[in-house]
């Protein structure tokens, strides 16, 4: 597409979001322009899962806005953002493991995807298949969920959210706990998938994989952003190696 | 129409025509006794794992809904004096109204809060029609059955086939939720809740939908009690014993799939009968109480999951 306003996709602007004495975030404010492989990072409990919890709507946020393609979803309900096209998967799978993956698929295509344009149920079969296919999970798709491998359970999860046919994809911690096999596997996805104009945002603590991933990189500490820049420029930021590695 | 549903509605034609039958040949009053409380076990147990069977939230409530029923039938009758069918389609609306104020008060909560919620509900709605004189107050009241119509010539008989009705009408709702995309949804946010939403999945209209629908069937099943009965009081329309009969039959059954009630109401409300009738009726509490346990341990998916996992076995042992 071309045709883009010049507006960012995502505008995140002053959020701030506390619990009970606690913030998590701090006054965060940044732009993510479409078509951008947007890698964040900081340590753990740095506000990374926080923040992609108020894009996606888990959290309520006070004060501060979420705009996403020139409309202010601050206060809408998450699956009404999923049908905007925000989608995500989340840190530790959650799949609906009563269901087969085809069918863990169906539920995003049932209600995610068909609000645009009336689609036929064999049209959404071909669907699923395709991005099972292409998340090399076809030959899953009548497995239950609950007998899927890690990295299996992985690509189902953004298979899952694919199949809500996202604008933008937050991927939280995609690889944590595979193989370095299987992290090559997971992020020649995710790269083939910024491919297909999907704006990616990838939570991760693999720097290989974000410093090869990201186009930008923004490190949160303690709820702040303390840099944001080219991968390179973040690494060799002062304050971003004290966070790491303590001083 | 697929195969599946040209079977389900001649099923359902020949059980509705059985019934009918039955009411014209058998003399004995005593079938129709047993069948009624039978059938209403049905629509009872299929109604209530709508909400607690697909959405997984387990309402202690039916009481209350099924109460309801009884009263509304009651009032009407004795306000109006109007018919059975309007007694029950006014029933279902109330059910409805009342599914909708409960869901939306109490549905946010998950997991145990909401049972506790609609155990309290049950008490709140007890306590008003105990304090309200026009229908009887905790003294209950007195109905006088009105004359009987075609073709049946016994007002049980002819409760015996509408609450055979309601239980094709309970059994055809079920069974086109768990097929349709709000059975996929419901049986998603039973998973995980966030991971629904996050999936485009309207979590929270969806959990309303079913208590709204179930609640109307629960009370529709409580409205023909009033005059099966001849009465009504508080304390028997409002029994906590509905809540727990019709919450074992489903979770004997099995609520993954929509015949799991009605097997199990099958089963248990049969026992029950047969219990009441060779030994007592509170022995049939105790034994609801044993199966309970013993299905919560060894089949913890009910009858259906049973089924299911002997046939997937018998499957891989082929393969």
């Amino acid at each position: 597409m071309t045709g883009e306003t010049q507006a960012p996709l995502l505008r995140i602007s002053a959020l701030t979001k506390r619990f009970g004495g606690f913030t998590a975030l701090d006054n965060v404010s940044v732009d993510i322009p479409a078509g951008e492989r947007f890698g964040l990072i900081g340590p753990n409990g740095s506000g990374k899962t926080t923040l992609i919890n108020c894009i996606s709507g888990a959290f309520r946020t006070e004060p501060g806005t979420v705009t996403f393609r020139d409309e202010d979803i601050t206060r809408l309900q998450p699956h009404v953002r999923t049908r905007r096209g925000i989608a995500r998967s989340f840190q530790i799978p959650r799949p609906f493991r009563s269901m087969t993956v085809a069918e863990n698929l169906m539920v995003a295509l049932d209600f995610a995807a068909a609000t645009d344009d009336v689609v036929s149920a064999i049209d959404r079969r071909d669907t699923m298949m395709s991005i099972l296919t292409r998340m090399g999970l076809a030959s899953k798709a009548n497995v239950s969920a609950t007998k899927l491998s890690q990295v299996e359970l992985r690509k189902m999860e953004l298979a899952r959210a694919m199949a809500t046919h996202p604008k933008l994809l937050i991927s939280d911690e995609a690889m944590a706990g595979l193989s370095s096999s299987e992290v090559d596997e997971v992020l020649d996805l995710l790269m083939s998938l910024a491919g297909q104009d999907i704006t990616i945002i990838m939570i991760e603590h693999i720097m290989q994989a974000v410093m090869r991933f990201s186009d930008r990189v923004m490190c949160l500490e303690a709820g702040k952003i303390i840099a944001i820049g080219t991968p390179n420029e973040v690494m060799a930021n002062q304050r971003v190696q004290e966070a790491y590695l303590g001083t | 129409m697929k195969r599946s549903g040209i079977y389900f509605w001649t099923g359902a034609a020949l059980f509705l025509g059985a019934a009918l039958l039955m009411t014209q040949v058998i003399g004995n009053q005593y079938p129709f006794f047993a069948g009624y409380v039978i059938l209403q076990f049905i629509v009872l147990a299929v109604a209530w794992s709508i909400l607690g069977g697909y959405a997984g939230y387990v309402n202690f409530g039916t009481a209350a809904f099924f109460g309801m029923g009884v009263y509304t039938a009651v009032f009407l009758f004795k306000a109006f004096g109007a018919p059975l069918p309007v007694q029950i389609a006014a029933a279902a609306a109330v059910g409805a109204l009342m599914g909708f104020a409960l869901g939306l008060l109490t549905l946010r909560m998950q997991g145990i809060f909401f049972s506790i919620a609609t155990i309290a509900a049950t008490i709140i709605i007890e306590t008003a029609i105990t304090n309200w004189r026009y229908v009887g107050g905790a003294a209950g009241i007195q109905l006088q059955r009105p004359a009987v119509t075609a073709p049946f010539d016994n007002y049980v008989e002819m409760l015996f086939f509408v609450q055979a009705m309601l239980v094709v009408l309970a059994v055809a709702v079920s069974r086109y939720i768990q097929r349709s995309w709000m059975g996929r949804g419901l049986q998603a946010l039973k998973d995980d809740e966030l991971a629904a939403e996050c999936t485009g999945v309207p979590t929270l209209r969806l959990k309303l939908m079913a208590c709204v629908i179930s609640g109307a069937l629960l009370c529709a099943a409580g409205a023909p009690a009033a005059m099966y009965l001849q009465y009504a009081d508080p304390a028997s329309a409002f029994n906590l014993n509905y809540s727990v009969s019709t919450l074992a039959m489903s979770l004997i059954g099995g609520t993954a799939h929509w015949a799991g009630p009605v097997i199990g109401a099958i089963v248990l409300g049969t026992t029950q009968q047969l219990l009441t009738v060779t030994i007592s009726s509170e022995v049939n509490v105790l034994v609801l109480g044993v199966m309970l346990v013993l299905f919560v341990v060894a089949a913890p998916e009910g009858i259906i999951g049973l089924v299911r996992k002997i046939r997937r076995k018998r499957n891989e042992g082929e393969g």
